[in-house]
């Protein structure tokens, strides 16, 4: 297509994803509390009301320790499954990897409100663990999928090699496998990472009464009182996940890893 | 080492931990919500176990059926937007070079992350009445006086177009960049203007994957649970929104289960037919 199209064309698309975030960027930086634009003033006051004011920083504080430690529980589950399917040949295993991607593929409000019946049933409904538990589920999919696709571009002769010298399953594992799947584990840790820091109805259904994240008390400051804080805070998460995605790139194949997670989505 | 079949028990160990949260975890609560969903509502926001019916029997009124209309309708329009969109974009972008590519791609990765909550915050913004894109239009002279464009059915429309836009670029990517370029080639090489090479060799070449996109895309639309309650007035709800106010607000969860089990067979109804689609595609 001729490049002046092409150009306009990626133009007129760059600002439409970009202008709300202009916006909520020209916001954040009111000097008073209202959300005027253009700013009012200049101020980088409502960044450090993220870290200054106990509520904004028990959210953030209550987010990135969900994030952390669910995308590792996601982890811990999708590493042995993957490796288990590329080790053995038992088809019906795959089964767990269709339970694994199913969370994600259905609409979000359905886990959420699976979740939220179980915790209610079980009786730990509120307790901050179970949405640990309930994220780490919701995105298993995210490390999974990066890992069978690490598992599948790993050269089986080189395991065969290690095993022909002598070496056992365990030591293979740790000398040949997994330094080859290093890679993969970090960018399905940053996606599950990222995924639930940002993530509001699975959260808000399993302990949106007892803790609350960045995302939930966006929410709730969009219901009783607008603060510049909330888009003090989104500038934050854009550039979070901007800063990961492209660490992601720098030192992946993120176009690789892009076209065949889409593929097994399918 | 070749991949072999497990001969002892101890072979399945690894499975045991993924399997048992898999288990526990999404297939125990995914059976209590459809087993709450034939639950009898108490007053005060219990239930107690029964078989019932009662929950799927509201779904007959009208009020419902309007809802299940809107709500198939708006992701019918965000779906066929979005592909219409992306479908060009993501085209030149697999002809771009790389590193521009992976400038697009993360930052598309980084909107397609953002909360619904965040979406929905930043577009209020922009389409209200002190802050928004109308004040803009002052300063140029085309508006008398900057008014706010939310709550409208526009304003829904538009915020699940921009959540659902990163998606519908990712999807299409892997088969666009695969998709052999000699075709358009070929056309070119025939005299046959960019665009025209561009209807009528891609976009019939990837007949099947519209049709899985348009599908996949839907299916993420059916999901938006915020943005048509931050935009939109009650008339533009759709059911993932009535869910989530049936389950917190009012209290009834087997009547907000019983709607999330039927959204569940309109969803996997759904990826049957792009799992169908695929099938075709593979054979042509």
């Amino acid at each position: 297509m001729t490049s002046i199209f092409r150009k306009a064309y990626f133009f007129l698309i760059g600002l439409f994803l970009s202008l709300p975030l202009i916006v909520v960027a020209g916001v954040s930086v009111n000097q008073k509390q209202t959300l005027a634009f253009p700013p009012q003033g200049f101020s980088l006051s409502w960044y450090g009301e993220i870290f200054l004011n106990p509520e904004w920083r028990n959210a953030l504080f209550a987010s990135v320790t969900l994030a952390m430690l669910s995308a590792a529980l996601a982890v811990a589950i999708a590493l042995p499954l993957s490796w288990f399917l590329w080790r053995r040949i038992a088809p019906w295993a795959n089964i767990f990897q269709l339970l694994g991607v199913a969370p994600f593929t259905l609409p979000p409000v359905i886990t959420a409100l699976g979740m939220l019946t179980f915790w209610a049933t079980v009786g730990f409904y509120g307790q901050p663990w179970t949405a640990v538990v309930s994220h780490a589920i919701f995105f298993v999919t995210l490390p999974l999928v990066t890992l069978s696709l690490g598992f599948t571009s790993i050269d089986r002769s080189l395991v065969e090699a290690a095993s022909t010298m002598g070496a056992d399953e365990r030591t293979i594992f740790r000398t040949v496998v997994l330094p080859l799947i290093l890679p993969y584990i970090v960018s399905g840790y940053a996606f599950a990472f990222v995924l639930s820091l940002n993530e509001y109805i699975v959260a808000y259904m399993t302990v949106g009464f007892t803790v609350e994240t960045l995302p939930i008390k966006i929410f709730n400051a969009l219901r009783y009182g607008y603060t510049p804080t909330m888009a003090s805070v989104t500038v934050l998460f854009v550039t979070t996940a901007a800063v990961i995605f492209g660490l992601v790139a720098r030192f992946g194949d993120l176009p690789k890893l892009l076209g065949a997670m889409s593929s097994d989505g399918k | 080492m070749r991949r072999e079949p497990p001969q002892t028990l101890g072979d399945y160990a690894p499975l045991l931990f993924p399997a048992a949260m898999l288990t526990i975890f999404f297939v125990v609560p995914f059976g209590t919500m459809i087993a709450v969903s034939f639950f009898q509502r108490q007053q005060g926001g219990f239930y107690t176990p029964a078989f019932v019916f009662d929950n799927y029997a509201r779904f007959l009124s009208v009020f419902f059926g309007g809802v299940l209309g809107f709500s198939l309708m708006l992701a019918i329009i965000v779906a066929i937007c979005c592909v219409v969109l992306a479908l060009p974009f993501t085209y030149m972008l697999t002809r771009m070079a790389r590193k521009v590519q992976v400038v697009w791609l993360v930052a598309l990765l980084s909107i397609l992350s953002l909360s619904e909550v965040i979406i929905g915050f930043a577009w209020s913004t922009l389409f209200s009445r002190t802050a928004g894109i109308t004040n803009i239009l002052v300063a140029l002279g085309i508006m008398a006086e900057a008014k706010a464009l939310t709550p409208s059915f526009g304003a829904v429309l538009t915020g699940m177009v921009y959540q659902a836009f990163p998606y519908t670029v990712l999807v299409l990517f892997p088969a666009l960049v695969r998709l052999d370029p000699t075709l358009t080639e070929a056309a070119r090489t025939l005299g046959a203007s960019p665009l025209k090479a561009f209807f009528t060799v891609v976009v019939p070449a990837l007949r099947n994957t519209i049709t899985a996109t348009l599908i996949m895309v839907f299916i993420f639309a059916l999901g938006s649970y915020l943005l048509p309650q931050l935009l939109g007035r009650p008339q533009h709800w759709t059911l993932s929104v009535l869910i989530t106010d049936q389950a917190i607000y009012q209290s009834n969860m087997p009547f907000a289960a019983a709607m999330a089990v039927f959204l569940v067979l309109v969803t996997l109804g759904l990826v049957a037919l792009t799992v169908i689609a695929g099938r075709k595609g593979e054979a042509a």
